[in-house]
């Protein structure tokens, strides 16, 4: 099968500059070991090695065994848990290529890959088998380990997730604590300098897995998010975990989510005790959710892939199903949707490179304030939006890929049907869609994009000069509906309308991002056209939407709420 | 420690072709294909990965062809050789099977102390399938083509299956053996990022040593064996045939079967009276 890593891709790669960031990240290309990068060239040259060879696996390894994986799945048996025989083959493959520790540092047995490059991979792992993404993508946990664990635990475990020796889990959930984190009551006791962990997770992706980051209850009595820490908990140093069960799921099948049961299980502290939701989980959550949002992104793609075939091989009526305007009107909307929000995920994760950047070089003394402050502030955006944007497009486009295979799109026959249950789970977890609006909203009322407007405004456009006064356009409406939203002095209204406000954003983004690109390049403008049309007319229909709760109807939010209240 | 030395060849492409790919002369026109690591090759390179991974070895790629040959070599560190080496020499263009297996030899006589040799069991540009056989008859070494199987390896000897068309042999070998690997054998590996990183710079004639560059003076070679002069083989003329199968029937080997056998051939052969 075709090579993963597509034109597409790395059309949308090449057009990031990641100079600066890998410049910092390479120390400077000062370093003169073996594997030292030497220049900025070099380190794209070697990205493209590594991106092609990760498509290649992905295309020709991993996709052939996603149907397998999906029907089998892990199995559970007296408190073990194994993955599926295609899972593990899969694992060890991409381990031994070097991917599992895409974003560490090498002297850890890492690539030091920036995170862009590393988001790329996860979408294509994700393309070929969407469960995989699950335990590939749990490299985040040893990002937060690099992050925010001390030297010890740091050589204690990285290398291990490097080599695929161990996997592991993030232990947030519990059965009364999902969105809401600040009711988690797991307790950690501290003994004599050591601490232990008691009772129980829900819903624990991959909680099997070796290493466990668990958030928990170390301030007896306290209530609310200060009162957590992080922990890290590691099986083979503790047996006192037990795995309950796993559940029966909808979609991505190929990865176990268990029940943790811990009984007073030994553990460490990650950071600074009460830090562990407000700083380190939020982190956390933050890299998994950009994860999420190439996890969908991959998925969508193989959607799409699979109902263009689709459409070109089935034949009704005389000629292949692709000739009705009715299919490849679908196919069109898809295709613009998942390119521009291709370009949403890879910005993000450009954001967040940034942001990991200045970190850096905060820490090494140098003044970069007003940079640091700039790029959390978009990464911190960003992240809600894009997952918002690419886990609601991934379920919209395998929704219309089944649609173009008809009956057999419902089919175990055709991928498709696995491609609509696997994207379900994307939009849910890590936070639900509804709380990736909460986590945007501010960042639309208070403008943070404000600065990209102007970038854009000062952007020299010879070709596309009409277009670029459009997009603007978008950005004046946004600014004049959020106006109106919020002389409005209700809450309640202010939360109603948030999923159509961020919903504009996305949009109206998506467009500041793809004017440069089609005015660059002739060959993207016929869809960026298309894509700038529609965004037109969903942009006003958004607007007219939230304008009719506000005035048409002319009932208070409460009411409508009441409708549905039951008793009390 | 075992030593293996495998032998790789950079081909043209065959599965893509682009292009005129036949010369008026009936040779392949390699500058209108892309080139890559015979598919075969990789094979046989898997399979010395795997006895190191086993028992502990130390493998070494060589590959005879012009300088950008150098690039199958690369691969082959990646994937996780130990040495390589590039054979290259104006004087050995355009040589036959005859000509490459002595100049193979050659090399594999001058790494020295070799247990195993594999190789690739044909390429996908000439398909003679005759280099490794002819490269184990000018070192002395034992040899066994189509291995479709590694079952067993170990610091004596190692069991190999050979797929014959309706039968598998199993042979066990000892060393010093060359092997010729069929696709079938094994699934090859996909590069390294780390060996990648350490590796992907590299080229022939830098200072490193990491790819050194090996030609007939280094190997003390007869230049009249070498190259087009000591190739016998002439194409006489390329022609497109298409096969055609005619009836295929297989028969086992009970006594009901052989009867059948007997019979059909002489209702074909036999005119009974």
């Amino acid at each position: 099968m075709e090579n993963y890593y597509t034109a597409d891709r790395k059309f949308y790669l090449e057009n990031k500059d990641l100079q600066e960031i890998v410049r910092d990240l390479e120390n400077d290309f000062q370093d003169r070991n073996a594997e030292a990068l030497h220049s900025y060239a070099e380190a794209c040259t070697w990205y493209d090695m590594v991106l092609k060879n990760a498509g290649d696996i992905c295309a020709n390894f991993i996709a052939p065994r996603a149907a397998a994986v999906d029907e089998q799945g892990p199995t559970y048996r007296d408190g073990l848990v194994s993955w599926a025989p295609e899972t593990q083959e899969n694992m060890k493959v991409l381990s031994e290529a070097g991917y599992l520790g895409g974003t560490l540092p090498r002297r850890y047995g890492g690539l030091n890959l920036p995170v862009t490059v590393n988001t790329i991979i996860v979408e294509m792992v994700s393309q070929a088998d969407a469960s995989l993404m699950n335990l590939f993508g749990l490299q985040d946990i040893a990002m937060t380990i690099n992050k925010f664990g001390d030297e010890t635990q740091k050589t204690r475990v990285l290398p291990k997730f490097c080599t695929g020796e161990v996997s592991g889990s993030m232990a947030l959930t519990e059965p009364d604590a999902g969105s809401d984190l600040q009711a988690v009551s797991l307790r950690a006791i501290e003994k004599d300098g050591q601490w232990y962990l008691d009772g129980v997770k829900r819903f624990i992706t991959n909680g099997c897995g070796e290493v466990s980051l668990v958030l928990a209850r170390s301030e007896e009595g306290s209530k609310g998010g200060r009162g957590l820490s992080l922990f890290l908990y590691e099986r083979y140093r503790d047996k006192n975990l037990i795995v309950r069960r796993i559940e029966n799921k909808h979609g991505i099948h190929g990865s176990p989510t268990c029940e943790l049961q811990f009984n007073m299980a030994k553990a460490e502290l990650v950071g600074r005790r009460k830090f562990g939701l407000i700083k380190y989980v939020m982190s956390l959550m933050n890299g998994a959710r950009l994860a999420v949002a190439a996890q969908a992104l991959g998925i969508a793609q193989a959607a799409f892939d699979e109902a263009m075939k689709y459409a070109n091989e089935r034949e009704q009526f005389g000629h292949t199903v692709v000739h009705f305007p009715a299919v490849y009107q679908m196919l069109k909307k898809m295709q613009a949707e998942i390119e521009t929000t291709r370009m949403l995920v890879y910005q993000t994760a450009w954001f967040v490179d940034l942001e990991d950047m200045y970190e850096r070089r905060s820490q090494r003394g140098e003044d970069v304030r007003s940079e640091l402050k700039y790029a959390n502030a978009m990464a911190g955006f960003l992240t809600p939006l894009t997952k918002f944007t690419a886990t609601e497009m991934a379920n919209r486009a395998a929704y219309d890929a089944v649609q173009i295979h008809g009956g057999c799109g419902y089919m175990k026959d055709f991928p498709v049907e696995r491609l609509a249950r696997d994207a379900r789970i994307t939009n849910i977890y890590e936070g639900t869609t509804q709380l990736q609006v909460v986590a945007a909203i501010g960042g639309v009322i208070n403008n943070v994009l404000a600065q990209e407007w102007e970038n854009l405004q000062k952007f020299n456009i010879k070709e596309l000069s009409a277009e670029k006064e459009r997009v603007l356009g978008f950005g004046e409406q946004l600014q004049a509906i959020v106006s109106e939203v919020t002389t409005v002095k209700d809450r309640d209204f202010h939360d109603y309308v948030a999923n159509y406000l961020v919903a504009i954003a996305s949009i109206a983004y998506r467009n500041v991002l793809f004017l440069p690109v089609a005015e660059q390049f002739a060959g993207k403008r016929e869809l960026f056209r298309f894509f700038l049309n529609e965004s037109a007319v969903r942009i006003d229909y958004l607007i007219a939407r939230i304008r009719m709760l506000k005035k048409v109807y002319g009932v208070s939010i409460e009411e409508l709420k009441r409708a549905f209240v039951k008793g009390r | 420690m075992k030593r293996i030395v495998v032998l790789a060849k950079q081909v043209p492409d065959t599965a893509n072709i682009s292009g005129d790919a036949m010369k008026a002369d009936g040779t392949v026109n390699r500058a209108a294909l892309p080139a890559i690591f015979n598919p075969e090759d990789l094979n046989a390179l898997e399979m010395a990965l795997t006895v190191k991974d086993r028992i502990g070895a130390e493998v070494h790629v060589i590959t005879m062809g012009p300088p950008k040959a150098v690039e199958i070599l690369k691969h082959a560190l990646y994937m996780g050789a130990d040495y390589v080496g590039l054979i290259t020499d104006r004087r050995f263009a355009a040589a036959d099977t005859l000509a490459t297996s002595y100049v193979l030899a050659a090399a594999i006589k001058k790494i020295g102390a070799v247990d195993l040799v594999l190789a690739g069991r044909q390429a996908i540009d000439g398909d003679t399938a005759q280099v490794g056989p002819q490269v184990a008859d000018k070192i002395g070494f034992n040899q066994v083509t189509y291995v479709s199987a590694l079952r067993e390896v170990n610091d004596n000897y190692l069991i190999v299956e050979r797929d014959g068309e309706v039968q598998t042999e199993v042979i066990k070998a000892a060393y010093p053996v060359l092997l010729t690997v069929c696709a079938e054998a094994n699934t090859p590996r996909f590069p390294n990022c780390r060996r990648m990183l350490r590796f992907f710079r590299l080229d022939m004639n830098d200072n490193t040593g990491i790819i050194p560059v090996i030609n007939m003076d280094d190997l003390a070679l007869a230049e009249e064996r070498c190259g087009l002069k000591g190739s016998p083989t002439r194409v006489h003329k390329i022609k497109s045939i298409m096969l055609k199968g005619g009836e295929l029937k297989m028969y086992g080997t009970d006594v009901t079967d052989i009867r059948q056998l007997v019979r059909d051939i002489m209702k074909d052969y036999v005119e009974v009276g």
